[in-house]
């Protein structure tokens, strides 16, 4: 096996990265792959702007999985590397709930921030880049459970940090109180008079014995469901 | 003469080699003349279990697990079918609380997230939060920081081969490694006053400058700490056991490594030479002369052999740091985020105004948006703020290194032993405290 290379597609004489230095807050140079996506896909494609060095684009929500495809296959792109998957709400509630990706071409040493604005009166849901980054697997589940946002077409959408029947809702979301929504001595309560079973998912409870009884979409995920593949 | 059956697998967990020089991975049954040969080659002598699998639970309370970590393996026989991995247990919401934090009252919550590498997170969340607030830091608190944080590196790769040696059995290196660890941990009392949870840095330089004699006693760490690894190599790195146990295992190509969002000594063990220090560099990085160490076949052993080879490198990188650490101020020079000095905080009224102001209200940065990546010991760690213009971030994410490398691990499990499930989990590094935060 060969070992690859950060940056080699990038022109011979490009110098080596540096440490930056005076990076301003507003405006400087735009990252190139940003024309070359209005080229690709024109009016799905927002504003843009440039933040203390780095490039967000906006995007139209339902066009983020064929944006992150020709952005990962393109040979003049190769964003192979997916950096993370989060979401902002901001305190004023005025502006939208944003979806954010974060992602990297090694062969290029970019950095592109991508966004989208999600509408609050909606249901919110986005197109899942999963079946394009592997990455995204956990990263979108991480967002589901802090923010509820929903990705149409990740194979095992559920919680991940918090349990699958926790019933507070999404912390991360503004109008989450800091402390939780019950009182110290409502959860401890809730956590004694709980069912010991219930951390425990129906699939892994079904996978010994109690599979044929499970309900048919449940069914049909664990038949798919070669996590990893 | 019954013929016996025993399975290898259960007493090494590797693949062995035969009494006539082949390798075997299957179990083996003794012969009525007392010749030891596969099971398949001698029909019936294994019942056929047919389909049956077995669901078994490891953790979250296993020392294997290396904290809180469960995961819920379906078992054909020994072989792993399917791996789920279990994690929350150790949620704190730290990124909720930052929201209702002023900036630099975060710096103490990245001590306890991955709690082995807790100045470098200390350090990289302050280089995020003086990129939010455009502040350049002095020329010593640049050198002093990657001294830290190569220091930091060491130590978290060291609890990480102590405990993977005893994953495996070894219990020595155990010993030498948190040894030297100690050490480390004595230079950041005499420095920043705490050991695990060090809050060493501030926004705009550090919290401390350095005590008289630490860098004689960083030398004396530098001296000793070759030994040590010597030492440990000679112990693991041509050991039958150790080879054994790791090699061939977890494999992950270079193509599935970047696209499953590895990084650190996970994506290099695999062949991609990506380190953030070296393509997207701060502090002054590109400026020193250092290698990075990349694998070749992206198993468990080429793992190992990456981060042994990093905490050499991270040992050029100090001593080039030490040559040249300028003299002048830690901190930078600027109101809007540096206190004033104690004697004038309690002498003058203009001061003791600023100091409350600080300490009462915050530093407020300009609105905007930044995202700062570092190399930390499980990869890249990266800090991305979201400021509104308050003195609290409207959103402090933190991007968990270890959290996406975990989320391979059932790619990589699944189809190995299940003994030889620990040493996959050993080799991604993981601290509970950091995916689950």
């Amino acid at each position: 096996m060969s070992v690859v290379l950060p940056g080699a597609a990038q022109p011979q004489n490009t110098p080596d990265p540096v440490t930056p230095r005076a990076i301003v807050h507003r405006g400087g140079d735009v990252n190139p792959s940003v024309a070359a996506l209005r080229a690709q896909f024109g009016a799905s494609i927002g504003r843009d702007s440039v933040t203390w060095g780095e490039t967000t684009l906006w995007v139209e929500p339902s066009k983020i999985r064929d944006i992150t495809l020709w952005l990962r296959d393109d040979p003049s792109q190769q964003y192979d590397y997916l950096v993370d998957v989060t979401a902002v709400e901001h305190r004023d509630t005025s502006l939208p709930i944003e979806m954010v990706w974060h992602l990297r071409s090694l062969p290029y040493r970019r950095f592109l921030r991508v966004k989208a604005a999600l509408d609050m009166d909606a249901e919110l849901e986005v197109p899942s880049i999963e079946p394009v980054y592997k990455s995204a697997n956990w990263l979108e589940r991480e967002v589901y459970d802090m923010f509820g946002i929903r990705f149409a077409g990740h194979s095992d959408l559920r919680r991940i940090l918090l349990w699958e029947s926790y019933a507070e809702g999404f912390p991360l979301r503004k109008d989450f109180p800091l402390r939780g929504r019950f009182s110290r001595s409502e959860q401890l309560s809730q956590a004694l008079s709980a069912n010991p079973e219930a951390p425990y998912s129906m699939e892994e409870l079904s996978v010994a014995d109690a599979f044929h009884e499970l309900p048919a979409d449940m069914r049909a995920r664990l038949l798919n469901e070669r996590t990893g593949n | 003469m019954t013929a016996t059956t025993r399975t290898v697998e259960v007493e090494l967990a590797t693949q062995g080699i035969g009494a006539r020089g082949a390798l075997f991975r299957v179990p083996l049954t003794a012969t009525p003349s007392g010749e030891v040969v596969p099971a398949d080659l001698v029909p019936g002598s294994e019942p056929d279990m047919g389909n049956e699998r077995m669901l078994i639970n490891i953790g979250p309370q296993h020392p294997a697990t290396h904290g809180v970590l469960r995961l819920v393996l379906e078992l054909d026989g020994e072989t792993v079918i399917r791996c789920v991995p279990h994690i929350g247990y150790l949620h704190c919401g730290f990124e909720k609380i930052g929201e209702y934090r002023q900036y630099n009252q975060i710096i103490p919550w990245t001590d306890r997230e991955d709690y082995l590498n807790s100045m470098g997170n200390n350090i990289a969340y302050a280089l995020g939060a003086e990129r939010l607030f455009g502040i350049e830091i002095t020329p010593r608190c640049t050198v002093l920081r990657v001294i830290a944080m190569e220091l930091s590196r060491i130590i978290s790769h060291l609890v990480w081969l102590g405990t993977t040696a005893i994953d495996m059995g070894a219990f020595t290196p155990f010993l030498w490694t948190f040894q030297e660890r100690e050490t480390v941990y004595n230079l950041w009392e005499s420095w920043v006053g705490g050991r695990l949870t060090t809050s060493g840095s501030r926004i705009g330089g550090m919290a401390a400058d350095l005590p008289a004699g630490w860098i004689d006693g960083l030398k004396g760490f530098l001296r000793s700490l070759p030994k040590t690894l010597d030492e440990t190599d000679r112990m693991l790195t041509r050991n039958g056991i150790w080879v054994g146990r790791t090699v061939g295992l977890g494999v992950m190509s270079a193509s599935e490594a970047t696209n499953y969002g590895l990084s650190g000594p996970m994506l290099r063990a695999s062949g991609v030479a990506y380190d953030v220090r070296k393509d997207f560099p701060y502090l002054d990085y590109e400026t020193y002369d250092w290698d990075i160490a990349v694998g070749t076949k992206g198993d468990v052993y080429d793992r190992y052999l990456v981060r042994m080879e990093e905490m050499r490198q991270s040992l050029r990188i100090i001593e080039q740091a030490v040559e040249r650490l300028p003299d002048g101020p830690v901190n930078v020079d600027d109101p809007r985020v540096i206190l004033p000095a104690k004697s004038k905080a309690t002498s003058e009224m203009e001061s003791m105004i600023h100091h409350f102001k600080l300490v009462m209200e915050g530093p407020r940065p300009p609105i905007g948006e930044c995202y700062v990546a570092t190399e930390s010991p499980k990869g890249e760690k990266g800090y991305y703020l979201v400021s509104d213009g308050t003195s609290k971030p409207s959103r402090w994410r933190i991007r968990p290194p270890a959290f996406v490398n975990l989320s391979a691990i059932s790619k990589m499990a699944e189809g190995h032993l299940l003994s030889d499930v620990i040493a996959i989990n050993a080799s991604i590094d993981i601290v509970m405290g950091e995916i689950d935060r």
